[in-house]
């Protein structure tokens, strides 16, 4: 009865070790979005003219030696524009993305495993959700100063409901299982039993929604600065730059268009991530 | 046997590999006569269900593959035929029955609805034909008030009633081929019972073959012509039933044999110490109904004035078919439910309305053991963290609670360097090994096994119970048992409990309740206990 069973299966390896090799996609999206953050942290490594520098004799050049990718309304030179424009994007994507999960986490993790809590604090983010959120977010920007530090807490108000809603939701259905029962019968505090057995089941989930908040952010960004309720055009972003150049976009179309694709590059890539990321956290994902 | 008539459907050599070329099965052969009734018989993993799935061309694509080999249907070849044509032979000619029924229906269409649909596929009858025939078959299948029936939702119905809707619709086009595969395995013995005997019926009236995919031998004794034994994607022994059962030529077809637990109680033993570890006094669970609008409709009462007790080292079985409420003594035992009222003492402390707080040292007296091996350990945790969690919440540091983890992995018989895996890598018995030595890594005095034993292949359940036995004796650890299988609970069980729509309606040794019952339901459950008939062990010994 006692005798061992061989298993005939390989050493356990460490985690980095069972991470899978990534396909095609995934390295490149890895490679330009370190390639962006690269060029928004060291911005001036990379430009040689100022994004705020005004040259009104040289407004809506083509691309030239001088001007990469040529010049805008105002003749500042749109790839520099672009270049210092990324940092702005990034910080609010990852910004927005990291708070409201770091927020939001805690507050669904409460919701779904104390049922009294979960009446009011759900009422209290039901309540959030009923305002639409680009509303939401003037309102609070016109509140205040237009900052980055309020755009971005405008941006990630209406976020975390979903956070809390689908962490929640994920703990309604874990706490069900088994595993989580043998927990409660070995006298694991709650506290243990929420970061152990309860916390994991929603970081998959969790992953893939903050890489969508993190698009989401850097496109409501760019509506707010659209919508003149965002961070002002002497700051340049990707939203302000494309919100400008949709002026000129049928004589200029590079002025929407550059900027444009760095957006959709970096949303794309950050996607890409997002899945990439999940597959590899759950061991059940894993097909051998 | 050359005078025979024609096999009605012929798989010769039929080989099926995975999308990356790993084979799943390795040359299978068998045929079935028209009218016979064919078992499929293995564990899991063993391809019965791939078998059955590629003969009707259902392999799910890009997952399986057909590599080679022949299956002729009525002389027809079938692998190579369109898929049209494929799915005109499916329903006309052959039709399939599943193990879940609830999954099989679709839960927005009546179920008159449904099987008018399929004559409507078919056939060419006008809407008046279709009714007629549909309340036939309803009526062939002995459903009760078949008008009210034909206009009902799934979810109105019972699971045994389900499946009785899915034989009707299976039959309505008078198939010449049934594949049922473990059409019973979800529902209860006296609802299994009816369900063969009907099976049995309709093929006698219709001259209908019967391909039975199942795992219980039990099931085939009771129903097959000719059994199949498969094993690892082969076929280990084919022959007339009473041949492969009663003479098998084959170890494997003697080794799953000598698994299948006898309907015997076990020889009663001394009783020991006389301790009393668990006290259920006139325990009572009433689930509340839903509130209406000024007062809460009348609740469920899952558990109605239980009472038992169990000293150290013995186990009771609680036996019973599914909503007897057995779950739910075990979750009030467990205190994972609150109960309504009664008293549940484990070592002499009444634990039922303790606090949360006040029930902690209580905890570690009563472990449990779940169903599911697959879910009542954390995918994410591996083996030594899940085995040193509960000790090192009651104050063990990690040195020790790591040794005894060693020491018990050793116990139930698995290598020590399982400590550092994670719980996919085990298979299942495997993994029920695992919790059973999380549940002893408490030093409980009373172990609670909810169906621990059921999700688990017959040969692996042996070795479970074996083991569960053998613990008992060195550790003499008591055992609630909980199952709706009499025969596991012959083997194991010192005292049985039956329960029935929440009250216990018999009480006593395992020789009084299983060798002589009293109470008409006992003997309900008896009688329809499949195989009973069998002496398997006599069987695997010959």
């Amino acid at each position: 009865m006692s005798k061992p069973v061989s298993l005939g299966l390989p050493a356990p390896r460490r985690r980095w070790a069972k991470l899978p090799r990534p396909p095609l996609a995934v390295a490149l999206a890895a490679l330009v979005l370190l390639a962006l953050i690269g060029m928004a942290v060291f911005a001036p490594w990379f430009t040689h003219h100022a994004p705020q520098a005004l040259a009104p004799a040289l407004r809506l050049k083509g691309p030239s030696a001088e001007f990469w990718l040529g010049t805008d309304a105002y003749g500042r030179d749109l790839y520099s524009r672009i270049v210092y424009g990324a940092r702005v994007s990034l910080t609010v994507g990852l910004g927005v993305a990291v708070f409201s999960v770091a927020i939001g986490l805690p507050l669904g993790l409460l919701a779904g495993y104390f049922r009294t809590l979960d009446a009011l604090l759900m009422r209290v983010m039901d309540g959030l959700m009923a305002v639409p959120g680009i509303l939401l977010a003037i309102a609070i920007v016109s509140l205040s100063s237009a900052g980055l530090a309020t755009v971005m807490v405008a941006i990630m108000l209406p976020e975390i409901p979903q956070v809390v809603r689908l962490v929640r939701s994920r703990v309604l259905s874990a706490r069900e299982e088994p595993y989580v029962e043998a927990a409660v019968l070995m006298g694991t505090s709650t506290f243990k039993l929420l970061a152990r057995h309860l916390m994991p089941n929603t970081l998959a989930p969790l992953i893939v929604q903050g890489t969508y908040i993190c698009a989401s952010a850097i496109l409501t960004e760019a509506i707010l600065s659209f919508l003149g309720a965002g961070i002002g055009t002497e700051t340049p972003t990707w939203g302000n730059i494309i919100a400008e150049g949709r002026l000129y976009f049928q004589l200029k179309p590079g002025l929407v268009l550059w900027a444009g694709l760095a957006l959709s590059l970096c949303i794309v890539s950050i996607n890409l991530l997002g899945d990439a990321a999940r597959d590899a956290l759950d061991p059940r994902m894993k097909k051998r | 046997m050359a005078c025979e008539q024609a096999p009605l459907l012929q798989v010769e050599n039929l080989r099926v590999a995975t999308a990356e070329g790993r084979p799943i099965l390795h040359g299978v052969s068998f045929h079935i006569q028209p009218g016979e009734t064919l078992c499929l018989v293995g564990e899991s993993g063993s391809g019965k269900s791939v078998a059955s799935l590629a003969t009707l061309g259902l392999l799910p694509k890009g997952a399986l593959q057909v590599e080679g080999g022949t299956i002729t249907f009525a002389g027809e070849a079938l692998l190579g035929a369109s898929a049209r044509r494929l799915k005109a032979l499916r329903g006309n000619r052959v039709a399939m029955i599943f193990q879940e029924p609830m999954t099989a229906l679709n839960p927005v269409l009546s179920v008159g609805r449904q099987i008018d649909e399929v004559l409507c596929c078919h056939t060419r009858l006008d809407a008046a034909e279709r009714r007629a025939k549909t309340l036939d078959a309803l009526a062939q299948v002995h459903l009760p008030d078949i008008q009210r029936i034909y206009g009902a939702y799934p979810h109105r119905l019972s699971g045994g009633q389900r499946q009785r809707i899915m034989i009707a619709m299976a039959l309505v086009l008078e198939p010449t081929l049934l594949i049922a595969d473990e059409p019973t395995t979800a529902l209860d013995v006296t609802t299994q019972q009816q369900i063969l005997t009907l099976i049995r019926e309709l093929q006698q009236r219709h001259g209908t073959a019967v391909l039975f995919i199942t795992h219980d031998m039990g099931v085939v004794a009771d129903i097959a012509d000719r059994v199949c034994v498969m094993h690892q994607g082969q076929v280990v022994e084919q022959g007339a039933a009473a041949q492969v059962l009663g003479q098998p030529r084959q170890a494997y077809t003697r080794q799953l044999l000598a698994a299948v637990p006898a309907l015997a109680p076990r020889a009663p033993r001394a009783a020991g110490s006389a301790q009393v570890v668990l006290d259920v006094v006139e325990l009572s669970m009433v689930y509340p109904g839903p509130r209406r609008l000024l007062r809460r409709s009348p609740g469920t009462c899952a558990a109605d004035q239980v009472s038992f007790n169990l000293t150290r080292g013995r186990t009771l079985g609680i036996v019973g078919e599914s909503g007897s409420g057995k779950s739910t003594v075990a979750r009030c035992l467990m205190r994972l439910l609150t109960p309504s009222a009664g008293a549940v003492r484990v070592t002499g402390k009444d634990i039922s309305e303790l606090s949360a707080a006040g029930l902690k040292p209580h905890r570690k007296r009563i472990q449990m053991i779940f169903q599911d091996p697959n879910r009542s350990l954390n995918p994410r945790r591996s083996i030594a963290q899940s085995l040193i969690e509960g000790p090192m919440n009651y104050g063990i540091d990690r040195a020790e609670a790591l040794t005894r983890a060693q020491r018990l992995l050793e116990l139930v018989g698995l290598p020590a360097d399982a400590l550092g895996r994670y719980p996919h890598q085990f298979s299942g018995g495997q993994r029920q090994r695992i919790a059973i030595a999380r549940a002893l890594a408490m030093e409980p005095d009373v172990i609670v096994a909810d169906e621990a034993v059921s999700a688990l292949d017959v040969s692996v359940q042996a070795q479970v119970l074996e083991l569960l036995d053998g613990l008992q004796q060195r550790l003499g650890v008591a055992i609630v048992f909980i199952t709706h299988d009499l025969r596991v609970a012959a083997q194991l069980c010192d005292e049985v409990l039956v329960m029935r729509r929440g009250q216990v309606v018999e009480y006593g040794t395992a020789a009084q309740v299983l060798g002589a019952p009293q109470h008409t339901y006992t003997q309900q459950l008896m009688a329809a206990v499949p195989g009973k008939a069998w002496d398997f062990s006599a069987a695997a010994r010959s």
